[in-house]
Parts: C-alpha cells; sequence; structure tokens
C-alpha cells in the first residue's frame, strides 16, 4: 500500500503523532512524507520525516505556505495526490489537520476518518475504528473514495525512533497559492496545551475550589473568590504535574465555573485522552469525563467523597482532601524522582 | 448582513449512549440542539446585533422533530428557520451533508456568513464547516473566539493548539466558533412564544434541485468501548505524607513513569 502521511508542524514544532502516523504507514507498505511550509522550518522537518523512517519526502516551500492556511495547504495537497494516487493519507488529529484533510476530501471526491485509534486492513479495505458520541460508542468505518483519508489520534499507534543515518533528499512539489485568507497576527496562548500527546495527565474538577481555609484578597465578590480558590487550587495540581513531566487536564464543571481555559478540558468534544498516568484531583466522575480518561493505563482518584463515580475507574483511590494530598504527593515525588 | 447558524439535533450530552443491536441508543434521555451549536447561533446573534440590518436564520438538516432544535434557535433570537428533511438523506457522511447545507445556503441566496459550531455530539468529527465552505468555494474560519466585521470583511481571533491567531477573510466567509464567543443566551419569554407560532418551512432534495450524495464514509460495526473491570484500591495512612509515600511507591511499581 501506498501511503502518504501529512507531518503537521507549526513553525518547525512537529505534532508527534505525525511520527506515529509514519510508522503506522509502514507496517501497511510505503510511506511518502508531505512537509509543507515557509522557510528554513520546512527542509528540518523534511529531515527528521526520512530519520522517522519515510521513505520520500515531499515538501513545498513558498511564502503561499506560510501561517498555515487551510485553502493554498488544501489545494497543494489535492494537486499532489491527483498526480501521485496514494492509496492513503494519513495526519495526526489537529485543528489544521481538520480543516486540511476536510477541504482536501472535498476536491479529491473521497472522505476522511477522524480521529481514529485504530486501522484494520480486510482484503483491499481499511476499516478505521473511531470514537462517537464523545466516546461512548465506538464505529468501525470504511471509506470507498480513494485515496482514504484518516487523522489518527495521539499515543494511539506505536511512535517509531527517529535514527539519524536515515537520510534522503526531498521533492519539491508545485504551490497552488489560492490564498482566501489572511493571517494577520499570533501569540503564543499561556494555556497551550496538548493533552492528547501527554503520557501523564494531573486534572482538578470542581473541588480544587472547595478550600474553605484559603482566604481570598479583599474586595472580590462570592464568584470571583470561588475562582480565585480554583485558581491556587490548580496551582498545586500544576505542581504535581510538573514534577511528572505531565500537562494540567479539567473536568467540565471546572472549565464551565471559569478556573481554567478550556484547552485544558477532558472528555465531551470528543477530547479523549490516553496518558500512561491520569491523576483525577476533586473530579467527582461525570459520564462525559469518565469516558475522556477511562483508557489511561493507570488511574489514580483523589476525592473527599467515597461515592464518587471516578473511583469506580480508578486503580488507586485516596479518600481524603486533594488540598493536603496533592501537595504531600509532588513533596514525595520529587523525593522519589530525585528532582 | 444575512447570516445563517447551522445547526444539528444530538441527544443530551447527559444521555448514556450505547450501541444495542447494531443500532445507537440512548434511552429516554432528549434530543437537543447541539451544545457547540448553540455557540454558532450566540455569534451569529452577537453579529446581527453589531451590524444593523442583519438577520439570522437557523437552518438544520435532519428529521421532523428536529424542528424542536429550530425552535431553541428562534427562541434565543434567530429571526427564521429552515429544515431539510427527506427520507434519502438517511445515510449522510460530512462531506454529502457539506453539499446539501451548500445548496440549501445557494437557494437561500445572498449569504453574508454562515456560522457552525465546532463539532457535534454525535458524530465529532468537526470537519463539515470547512468541507461547506470547500464546496461553496468561499473562505473558511474555523475555531473562531472573537468576530468583527467591518467594510465587507470579516476578521477573527481562532483558537488553536499552540495559541491565537487573528485571520481575516472578505464576505461571504464560512466559520466555526468555539466557546470564547461567549455563554448562548437563554430563550427569552417572548422568544418562546414566537418560536411556539412559527412556521419552519421544510426543503426536500427535490427542492434543492440536487439528488441525495451517496456516502463515501459508511458505518461497517458499532461498539461499546470495553469495560474495565478495576477494583478500586484504597490508600489510607496516618498522614498525607503516609499516604503520599505509599502512593508514590504502587504508582512507580506501575512502571508508567
Amino acid at each position: 500500500m501506498k501511503t502518504f502521511v501529512y507531518i503537521d508542524h507549526f513553525k518547525g514544532e512537529v505534532q508527534p503523532a505525525s511520527w506515529e502516523a509514519i510508522g503506522l504507514g509502514k507496517s501497511l507498505g510505503s510511506v511518502s512524507a508531505v512537509v509543507f511550509g515557509f522557510g528554513d522550518a520546512v527542509a528540518s522537518v523534511a529531515r527528521s520525516a526520512f530519520e522517522h523512517g519515510a521513505d520520500e519526502v515531499f515538501v513545498a516551500d513558498d511564502a503561499a505556505l506560510e501561517d498555515c492556511r487551510s485553502e493554498p495547504y488544501a489545494a497543494t495537497l489535492s494537486a499532489l495526490a491527483s498526480s501521485q494516487s496514494p492509496d492513503l493519507i494519513l495526519f495526526p488529529t489537529t485543528a489544521r489537520t481538520r480543516e486540511l484533510s476536510a477541504m482536501s476530501a472535498v476536491d479529491l471526491n473521497t472522505g476522511v476518518l477522524t480521529d481514529i485509534s485504530g486501522l484494520d486492513v480486510s482484503g483491499d479495505q481499511l476499516i478505521a475504528t473511531r470514537p462517537i458520541y464523545e466516546g461512548k460508542v465506538l464505529e468501525k468505518t470504511v471509506c470507498s473514495g480513494k485515496p482514504v483519508m484518516a487523522t489518527i489520534r495521539g499515543r494511539a499507534f506505536p511512535k517509531p525512533e527517529a535514527d539519524a543515518s536515515k537520510t534522503g533528499t526531498a521533492t519539491k512539489v508545485e504551490v497552488k497559492a489560492d490564498a482566501l485568507t489572511t493571517v494577520e497576527g499570533y501569540s503564543a496562548s499561556e494555556s497551550a496545551v496538548n493533552l492528547g500527546d501527554a503520557g501523564v495527565i494531573v486534572s482538578g474538577g470542581r473541588g480544587v475550589s472547595n478550600n474553605p481555609s484559603l482566604q481570598p484578597p479583599a474586595g472580590l465578590d462570592d464568584k470571583q473568590a470561588e475562582v480565585w480558590r480554583a485558581q491556587q487550587g490548580f496551582a498545586l495540581v500544576g505542581e504535581l504535574a510538573n514534577v511528572l513531566g505531565g500537562a494540567v487536564g479539567a473536568s467540565r464543571a471546572a472549565v464551565d465555573g471559569g478556573y481554567i481555559p478550556y484547552s485544558h478540558q477532558v472528555g465531551q468534544t470528543g477530547k479523549v485522552v490516553t496518558p500512561d498516568l491520569y491523576i483525577a484531583c476533586g473530579i467527582s466522575g461525570a459520564i462525559q469525563h469518565l469516558v475522556g480518561m477511562r483508557n489511561a493505563k493507570v488511574i489514580v482518584a483523589i476525592n473527599k467523597d467515597s461515592d464518587a463515580p471516578i473511583f469506580k475507574q480508578a486503580r488507586y483511590g485516596v479518600v481524603g482532601d486533594l488540598f493536603q494530598i496533592v501537595p504531600a504527593l509532588t513533596a514525595a515525588f520529587k523525593k522519589k524522582l530525585g528532582k | 448582513m444575512k447570516i445563517i447558524a447551522c445547526i444539528k439535533q444530538v441527544p443530551d450530552s447527559e444521555a448514556k449512549v450505547k450501541a444495542e443491536g447494531g443500532n445507537i441508543t440512548w434511552g429516554d434521555a432528549p434530543l437537543v440542539i447541539n451544545p457547540f451549536d448553540e455557540y454558532a447561533v450566540e455569534g451569529a446573534l452577537q453579529q446581527k446585533e453589531a451590524v444593523s440590518g442583519s438577520t439570522v436564520t437557523a437552518l438544520c438538516i435532519g428529521p421532523e422533530s428536529a424542528r424542536d432544535a429550530l425552535k431553541h434557535a428562534l427562541a434565543m433570537g434567530a429571526d427564521d428557520a429552515i429544515l431539510v428533511s427527506d427520507p434519502a438523506l438517511n445515510e449522510l457522511d460530512t462531506v454529502g451533508a457539506a453539499r446539501v447545507l451548500a445548496a440549501a445556503i445557494q437557494k437561500i441566496g445572498g449569504v453574508d456568513m454562515v456560522v457552525f459550531g465546532r463539532q457535534t455530539l454525535d458524530n465529532g468529527a468537526g470537519i463539515t464547516p470547512a468541507q461547506t465552505a470547500r464546496v461553496l468555494g468561499w473562505p473558511m474560519l474555523g475555531l473562531a473566539g472573537q468576530i468583527k466585521v467591518q467594510d465587507g470583511s470579516v476578521r477573527v481571533e481562532r483558537v488553536i493548539e499552540e495559541g491565537r491567531q487573528n485571520v481575516s477573510a472578505k464576505l461571504p466567509a464560512v466559520l466555526s466558533v468555539v466557546q470564547s464567543i461567549g455563554e448562548p443566551r437563554y430563550p427569552s419569554f417572548m422568544g418562546i412564544r414566537k418560536a411556539s407560532k412559527a412556521t419552519i418551512p421544510v426543503w426536500s432534495l427535490g427542492d434543492l434541485g440536487i439528488s441525495a450524495p451517496s456516502a463515501i464514509v459508511k458505518r461497517a460495526e458499532l461498539m461499546n468501548p470495553p469495560v474495565r473491570e478495576t477494583a478500586v484500591e484504597i490508600i489510607a495512612g496516618d498522614s498525607p505524607e503516609a499516604i503520599a509515600e505509599t502512593l508514590v511507591e504502587k504508582i512507580l511499581a506501575e512502571k508508567v513513569l
């Protein structure tokens, strides 16, 4: 099978699931990586693609491809796919690739299987597994168009080791510069977080605001005081995540409460996470949250309420006050991990 | 400005959705407007208020029951609503939905802005907005957290994994919005009364002048996720420090770090 893998990067920073997509493609046959962008980043990403096992790398390096705008990217990818006729195009699942694959699929009159966690070959048919209904149900789905397009979930497929001895010469492709939008500015966000690639996630829920011993600064109304308390709670969650080299997650209740930006939310948007370790702090375990995290390898729950549904999913539980347990846990990990 | 808010009807987020006998079931949970599409209606209404003389039309593909989702949009403040319903649309994939929506948008005519939610709770692919833009040949401004219209252009602040991008395009354009657009307003009493009296036209594929798009993506099988049989081990101790020490030993023994 001839597979194209679109390497998604932002200013040279590659989404790790791009490499996992190369690994998946190699298990099916030959892999041609596709790298678009403008400037030095393109060549360095192309080199990495060879190191991660791509047999061939197509690059498009052009001012029209600065800022990852979907229209010129889609036009360039569609033209390349039309001339090269791959059987399959894989993407890591990101905001950019959802748009890019969606548009290219229209151009090529095919379909996109999004956020897949499994891909089986049956005869000459590819059958993908993907979550629907917020992960409450899984579907096996097929695409009768060609090429089959699929975006893969981070950490669902093994990541190939990079091998610096693997090199090659990238092939330039023609750029279709039909931009319809203008990017006027960009600001990195303090809340930038990619839970899909995290090996460890420490999450906070409504319980992080529930520390009555904290005295909020004067002049806050009740809601502001609640958010202030919650932010102190999330600081503890963040310290634990930091010691473990992990990311900070949150329940919908915490996001709806205004404690933490939406980008941290686990569950409900189809944001299903599969870390090796998931520590839930002050999260009771609404169904949307549980479907978002229950595939974590080891789940630890810390909650005051021994009846909280989260304990039914957990491997280890602590019935207690997260404001005492979490800092103690951070200190104990620091000691053990020598940090 | 003529604004379209595209919505869908889905089972409520609290519903216990299951695969049963090759079908999806959700018990007696209600069907509601897709929660992300409430933000689309909110975003559309904000633009209506910002640009005088604007109208908002809610547009939905679905069975007769989907009228209730459109009524919710009307009660929030949409001016009118259109339901696209046809027995031939039972097996619709996202590209197909985009082609049908694009045909409806063309039939409405003179549209300046189409607003979607970021994704639906049911399929969850989140790709119909971009596909609709592609079919129409209009620019796509996805995941907008803020919208501003000026001199025939629209400028959005787009929320992506790495941060925020300010992106602009000429109208007409297709947008999808995220939660930072603002909490969807509650239907007003007057709005609910107006919605209950509203006539919602139903367009068939014949009315749109297209035939049913054949599904390229098809479901082969439905499964319930494997149920995890875990018995939780409760860690107790005399002090938080003692509990933490035991828990750290247990976690390290799992070799997940």
